[in-house]
């Protein structure tokens, strides 16, 4: 009987020892997996790493063949899509537009968040049921009105117009995400900064909002990406040359391209555009996921 | 005496100081609440909300935009609409991206959440893919990517003579596919544009769904293991109704997305496309709005969007809900 069970326990044993090895089935499936995601990646990369390619050959050479590399590494592209085309004039618009809205909403709607979030006063769940509500609206309602709006207070083809309306639509996401934040701050400190005699607004610049600094980061991360990515409303609401955004201006090559070709710049420009935000991803992306999983479990 | 110890006990003094400071109204108080809920309001009713309540009742005129007369016309916009033909392929167009956008991405996505999260070993802890790391990365580049520049590569890609699509397929020897136009040809363009799509939202979706799983508890997965169930099992059971909630969202946004596709869409073919086969509401609007002039038109085309939009967001909620959708959600 206790040989029994001492032989039960041994096989047990052999049991844990096993378990850092992998069946053949484990194997198989891990293999399946790596190469069904190693798949998708290629999907990812190989037209990415293309683009990069062809963005250093010239339209001959990119006509000649799909595949062929370029003769010479030059940056001749580059030099053309940032200066001939005016990318370059556009890249510093979109900086300026997306870095002016994005301190502006991140402020605006953290002040509004917090409010809604730490003090109840009539109407405040009206203001925020409001604000969700702006979010599931599609923008393209609003489209007409709101070139309208700006042309009568004169803001339409202007950056401070463009900026005003980018903030105005980021609002809802920033204020939407930021309220939980806010609501799960710990009462105590905000009572004990006003007990030293802070003032409400002490209280939440030197207080309260650097404790929101996590959720701060990740909002201004998707901020960030969804404003630097707007097409929609520059192409409506901002129609003069001069005042373009990069994405405008990346469209209008691409259809001038027809015409005047020159593929190489094209794939050039393109590349300038999504070498920043992607150098931006590579830095903050534990963040950036860290923030994806903060959304979805609230 | 009880009352004195009363105030002396933390828990009521609290709630009194509180009490006590919100009745007096100071300087600073009214300045705070007037500047942090005042400007963020003030700029949200005036480029958000106002924007909507106009544009219905825009749709009620046939406004032309250049002159103050607004003729009210009730819905004759609407009935115009519903006679057009070309808008009405518009929203045909629209349908199908609403239906099988958000299928596909969400399918996939969920796919590849599982394998990265769920791959590995099935002895011992519950762990994911070697690797997992590399892959998320990699997935989630097409996110940061502009619309509009994904909507330009893939037209390289699609390019009849030099792209890369038909590069690679008369590279393994189909030669018919020489100088296929992938979206020139009405058959394919609308297949060919819905790719484009699901590439740039897999992988945002994936991670999403991966931080979704993580969130389910370890123990969870090793009953179900204990009991027997495989990998497949695992998946059906397990991880779909515990982010049953996830799915949905991430449904509904693509739904939304789906019915919009305006960047993809114009970039990809600004005209509509051959035969006007991947021309969808949006653009019709923008057009119908900016280059005709037609606004109140233009306005009702917005109606029927937001009208689609929410009659999906309702019909995604239905069906969630009459499959058992609340009950069988746990945190």
């Amino acid at each position: 009987m206790s040989l029994k069970l001492s032989k039960r326990t041994s096989g047990t044993d052999g049991l844990v020892a096993h378990k850092a090895k992998d069946t053949p089935g484990d194997k198989a499936v891990a293999g399946v997996s790596h190469v069904m995601l190693a798949l998708w990646s290629l999907m990812v990369l190989v037209p990415l790493a293309w683009t990069v390619m062809s963005s250093f050959k010239t339209s001959t050479e990119i006509f000649a063949s799909p595949f062929s590399l370029p003769e010479h590494w030059s940056f001749t592209n580059y030099v053309s899509a940032w200066s001939t085309a005016g990318i370059g004039s556009y890249f510093l618009n979109t900086v300026i537009v997306v870095g002016c809205a994005l301190v502006i909403v991140m402020v605006l709607g953290a002040m509004c968040a917090y409010v809604l979030a730490r003090y109840v006063f009539p109407g405040s769940r009206a203001i925020y049921y409001l604000m969700l509500a702006g979010l599931t609206f599609p923008i393209f309602l609003a489209v007409v009105p709101l070139f309208f709006i700006l042309k009568n207070i004169g803001l339409l083809n202007t950056l401070p117009g463009l900026i005003i309306v980018y903030v105005a639509f980021a609002l809802p996401f920033t204020v939407f995400f930021l309220f939980s934040f806010f609501k799960a701050l710990p009462n105590e400190i905000a009572e004990a900064a006003q007990i030293d005699g802070a003032g409400e607004w002490r209280t939440f610049f030197q207080v309260m909002l650097p404790m929101a600094k996590p959720g701060m980061a990740s909002v201004a991360i998707f901020n960030f990406l969804g404003l630097w990515n707007q097409y929609l409303i520059p192409v409506a609401i901002n129609t003069t040359e001069k005042n373009w955004v990069l994405s405008q201006g990346i469209v209008a090559f691409a259809n001038n391209m027809g015409y005047a070709v020159n593929f190489g710049s094209l794939f050039a420009a393109a590349v300038i555009v999504v070498l920043p935000v992607l150098v931006a991803y590579v830095f903050f992306q534990r963040q950036l996921q860290g923030s994806v999983s903060a959304g979805t479990l609230k | 005496m009880t009352q004195v110890s009363h105030s002396v006990k933390p828990d009521s003094g609290v709630p009194a100081a509180v009490r006590r400071r919100r009745k007096k109204l100071t300087f600073d108080k009214i300045s705070f609440m007037a500047v942090f809920l005042g400007v963020p309001l003030v700029i949200y009713l005036v480029f958000v909300i106002s924007p909507f309540a106009q544009a219905v009742y825009y749709s009620l005129t046939s406004w032309s935009g250049f002159n103050n007369k607004m003729p009210f016309i009730g819905l004759e916009n609407y009935v115009k609409l519903f006679q057009d033909n070309i808008f009405m392929i518009a929203v045909r167009n629209s349908i199908i991206l609403a239906v099988f956008l958000p299928v596909i991405t969400v399918i996939l996505s969920l796919i590849l959440a599982t394998l990265v999260t769920i791959g590995g070993s099935s002895r011992g802890q519950i762990k994911g893919l070697r690797g997992a790391g590399f892959y998320r990365i990699i997935s989630f580049f097409p996110y940061v990517i502009p619309a509009v520049v994904i909507g330009i590569i893939w037209g390289r890609i699609y390019d009849p003579s030099a792209g890369l699509l038909n590069g690679i397929l008369t590279g393994v020897g189909l030669d018919g596919f020489d100088s296929y136009p992938w979206l020139g040809d009405s058959r394919t363009a609308m297949v060919a544009s819905m790719v484009v799509i699901v590439w740039g939202f897999v992988g945002f979706y994936m991670i999403l769904f991966i931080a979704a799983i993580k969130g389910i508890p370890a123990e969870t997965y090793e009953a179900a293991r204990i009991d027997g169930a495989g990998r497949f099992r695992t998946a059906i059971s397990i991880t779909i109704p515990l982010i049953r909630d996830n799915i949905q969202t991430a449904y509904i946004y693509m739904g939304i997305l789906a019915l919009d596709a305006f960047v993809y869409m114009s970039v990809l073919n600004s005209g509509g496309g051959p035969e006007n086969s991947t021309l969808v509401i949006s653009q019709k609007l923008f057009t119908t709005a900016f280059n005709k002039g037609q606004f109140g038109l233009a306005c009702a085309m917005g109606v029927v969007l937001a009208g689609l939009t929410l009659i999906f967001s309702a019909l995604v909620f239905l069906v969630n809900r009459l499959t058992g959708g609340s009950k069988d959600v746990s945190e």
